[in-house]
C-alpha cells in the first residue's frame, strides 16, 4: 500500500516531498494525449462495465500512468473531459491514492514494505541496502542517473514472505539484504 | 498441496486444497478439479433457496466482522425493480493477512465461481472484485481467469446456458488501506477519493452506485460453492467447539516464528497446537512474546492468553482478542514491545482517511507520542495522555480505523506497561541497548 514519505516534517499527513522539482513536467501545450487510437478504444471498452463514467476514474489513471509513468496535470485535464468531471475533481480523487505518481519517478520504482510483520524481520535493512545499491541515498529521492526511486511502503500483503519488495509490476518475496545487488544486476 | 509449504496433516484444506497447484488456476484444470459445478447447480435453484444452505451452514464474513454471510444476503430483497450489486473485497490490506491473494493468484476459478453464485442468489447481475493495485501477480491471474469464463460462456449474457446474465469484472485499488472498509471500497469503486460513508443507509439499503448491495470477503465468497456442493450440514460439522462457528478458516501467519505461511483449520482447532505444531513453533534460542491473531486491528494477546486460546470467533473473544481476518502476527522476545506498537500506531496514521477529527489527529498524535518514548524522550504523564487519546478515538467515527489504533495501545499498556515505563525512566529503549552490548 501506501507510499511513506521520506520525512514528514509538518505532521504524519503532510503531503510527500517532491523530490523531482526539475524532472521534466509537461504541463500544457507539451501534453501527449493519452487516450488515442487503442487506448482510447480500451477506455471505451471499460466503460460500458459501470453505469457512469465517474467509475471509470481508477482505471483511466491508471491507463495514464502505464502509458506516461506518472500522472501530469494535463493528463488528469484529459481524464476530466472524457469522464465530463472537473480536472479539480480528478486530482481531488488522485491525491488520495498513494500509487498514482503525481511526479515523475525513477523508471525502476522500489517499494520495500516495512509495516510491523516485515519490520520484525529486518525490513528496514533491505530498505537500507536498496538506498546503498541504487545510489539513492534517501528515501523518496531518484537517482542521479534517473534510474530508481527507493520508498518505503505499508503493508505489501505479503506477510508471510518477508521481506516483500515491488519494482513497478514485479513483487518480489522474501527478500534479505544480500539478495539486493543480485535483484538490481537483474534491471536494465 | 499447500504454499509456501505443503498442507500439514492436521490442516482441513478446502479453500487451499490446490494452492501452489499451477494446473489449477486454468480454467480446463479448474473445471477437472469439480470447478464450475456448483454454479451451475445454482443457477437452476431460486435465490431464496441458495441463500436458506448458506444461512443454514453457518458461515460467517471472513473479512474481519463475522457477519453471517447467509443473513447478509437476506437483506437484498428481491423484485424490488432496482439493479443489485454484489462486490468482492480483495482489497486485503489488514497487516498480518495474506489469504486472499493466494486464493487469487492459485484457484482464481474459486472465486469467480464464488461472485457469479453469490450474484445470482442476492438478484444482481454484475459482481465487482475490488482488488489492491499492489497485488500485481493476483490482479493478472484474476483478469486472465475472467476472460476464460467469458470466452467459455460461463459468464456473460447467458451464463453456463441458464438464461441468466452475470457478469464479473475485476476493478483495481490504487493504494489506500481505507479502501478495506466496505463503504469506502464503494466510494473508490464509484471513482471517488476512499472516504468510508456514514451508515445507516447499509449497503443492501444503498450501497454502489445509490443501489441495493451486497460486499462479501474473498474467503467468504470461495467457501460458498464447496458449501453448495457439499451441503449445509457439511460445512456445519466443520467445527471443534462453538457451534456458532463453523467451516474451515484460512490463518496467515507471520512475523517471529519458524514457518510462516497459510495454513486452513477446522474451527475451534487449538491455537497453542497450531503455534508450536503447524507453525513449527519459535525462532531458533527465541520464545513466543506476544500474538496479534487475527490482523493488526485486534487486541494483543500475551504468549499465555494464546496459547488457552480456541481459533473460532468464539474463542478469541474469550482470549480477549478476536478472530479478525485470520492474519496471525508473531513478536518474540527479541522485541520491544513499545517499538512494534508505535510501528502499528503509524501505519494508522499514514493509512487515516483524514475525514474524522478523532482519527486524523488521534492517530497522528498517538504516533508522536509512542516514539517520543521508544527513542527515550518519554515523560511518565505520556501514558496518561495515550489511554485518554485512545478512549476519545473508540467509537466516536465514521469507520473504525481510528478504534483500530487505540487497540495496540491499550493492549500495550495494560499488558506490557512495565516496558513503557522501563523507556521513560531510563531515557532510551533497554531492548536496544541489549541488542547494541
Amino acid at each position: 500500500m501506501s507510499a511513506a514519505a521520506p520525512k514528514e516534517e509538518g505532521g504524519l499527513h503532510a503531503p510527500a516531498r517532491a523530490s523531482h522539482e526539475d524532472a521534466g513536467h509537461s504541463h500544457g501545450n507539451n501534453h501527449t494525449p493519452v487516450f488515442t487510437g487503442e487506448r482510447r478504444r480500451q477506455l471505451d471498452e471499460l466503460l460500458t462495465r459501470y453505469p457512469n463514467k465517474m467509475a471509470g476514474l481508477l482505471p483511466a489513471l491508471w491507463m495514464a500512468q502505464d502509458a506516461q509513468g506518472w500522472v501530469s496535470d494535463a493528463a488528469m485535464e484529459e481524464i476530466a473531459g472524457l469522464l465530463e468531471l472537473t480536472p479539480a475533481y480528478v486530482k481531488g480523487v488522485v491525491t488520495f491514492y498513494t500509487m498514482y505518481h503525481q511526479h515523475p519517478v525513477g523508471r525502476h520504482f522500489v517499494q520495500v514494505c516495512t509495516t510491523s510483520p516485515c519490520g520484525v524481520c529486518g525490513a528496514e535493512e533491505v530498505a537500507k541496502a536498496f538506498l546503498k545499491h541504487t545510489g539513492c541515498g534517501e528515501l523518496g529521492v531518484t537517482s542521479p542517473d534517473g534510474k530508481y526511486t527507493v520508498i518505503e511502503v505499508e503493508c505489501l500483503g505479503a506477510c508471510g514472505f518477508a521481506t516483500p519488495v515491488m519494482i513497478n509490476e514485479d513483487f518480489i518475496e522474501s527478500v534479505t539484504p544480500e539478495r539486493v545487488p543480485e535483484i538490481l544486476a537483474k534491471l536494465r | 498441496m499447500g504454499y509456501p509449504h505443503k498442507s500439514h496433516p492436521r490442516e482441513t484444506p478446502v479453500l487451499s486444497k490446490h494452492f501452489g497447484d499451477p494446473e489449477a488456476r486454468t480454467l480446463a484444470g479448474w473445471r477437472q478439479r469439480g470447478g464450475y459445478r456448483a454454479l451451475e447447480q445454482a443457477l437452476g435453484m431460486a435465490p431464496a433457496d441458495i441463500v436458506n444452505v448458506v444461512k443454514e451452514s453457518g458461515l460467517r464474513g471472513r473479512g474481519g466482522a463475522g457477519f453471517p454471510t447467509g443473513l447478509k444476503w437476506s437483506f437484498m430483497k428481491p423484485g424490488d425493480g432496482k439493479p443489485h450489486y454484489l462486490c468482492c473485497n480483495a482489497d486485503e490490506s489488514e497487516p498480518g493477512t495474506f489469504k486472499d491473494r493466494e486464493i487469487m493468484r492459485w484457484t482464481p476459478h474459486a472465486l469467480i465461481e464464488g461472485c457469479a453464485l453469490g450474484a445470482h442468489a442476492i438478484g444482481a447481475e454484475t459482481a465487482y472484485i475490488y482488488i489492491r493495485g499492489e497485488f500485481t501477480e493476483p490482479l493478472r491471474v484474476m483478469e486472465a481467469a475472467v476472460r476464460e469464463a467469458y470466452r467459455d460462456g460461463l459468464l456473460g449474457k447467458n451464463a453456463m446456458s441458464s438464461g441468466k446474465r452475470v457478469d464479473v469484472h475485476v476493478h483495481k485499488g490504487a493504494g489506500a488501506y481505507i479502501c478495506g472498509e466496505e463503504t469506502a471500497l464503494m466510494n473508490s469503486l464509484e471513482g471517488r477519493r476512499g472516504n468510508p460513508r456514514i451508515k445507516p443507509p447499509f449497503p443492501a439499503v444503498s450501497g454502489l452506485f445509490g443501489q441495493p448491495t451486497t460486499i462479501n470477503n474473498v474467503e467468504t465468497l470461495a467457501a460458498v460453492p464447496h458449501i453448495l456442493t457439499n451441503g449445509a450440514q457439511w460445512y456445519k460439522e466443520m467445527s471443534l467447539s462453538s457451534p456458532k462457528s463453523t467451516g474451515s478458516k484460512l490463518f496467515s501467519v507471520c512475523g517471529n516464528i519458524r514457518k510462516p505461511g497459510n495454513y486452513e483449520v477446522t474451527m475451534g482447532f487449538p491455537f497453542k497446537e497450531f503455534l508450536y505444531d503447524l507453525c513449527g513453533g519459535p525462532l531458533p534460542g527465541r520464545k513466543f512474546k506476544a500474538i496479534i491473531p487475527g490482523g493488526s486491528s485486534v487486541p494483543i494477546q500475551t504468549v499465555e492468553e494464546a496459547e488457552a486460546t480456541l481459533m473460532d470467533y468464539e474463542g478469541f473473544v474469550a482470549g480477549g482478542t478476536m478472530l479478525g481476518s485470520g492474519g496471525v502476527i508473531v513478536f518474540d522476545d527479541s522485541q520491544c514491545m513499545v517499538k512494534q506498537i508505535a510501528r502499528l500506531a503509524r501505519f494508522y496514521a499514514h493509512e487515516s482517511c483524514a475525514q474524522c477529527t478523532q482519527c486524523r489527529e488521534g492517530t497522528a498524535w498517538t504516533t508522536r507520542i509512542l516514539e517520543r518514548i521508544e527513542n527515550g524522550d518519554g515523560v511518565m504523564d505520556d501514558l496518561d495522555t495515550l489511554m485518554e487519546i485512545g478512549e476519545n478515538m473508540t467509537g466516536k467515527t465514521i469507520c473504525v480505523l481510528s478504534d483500530s489504533c487505540a487497540t495496540p495501545v491499550f493492549s500495550g499498556l495494560q499488558k506490557w506497561r512495565h516496558e513503557f515505563e522501563a523507556h521513560i525512566k531510563q531515557k532510551r529503549c533497554p531492548m536496544r541497548s541489549a541488542v547494541a552490548a
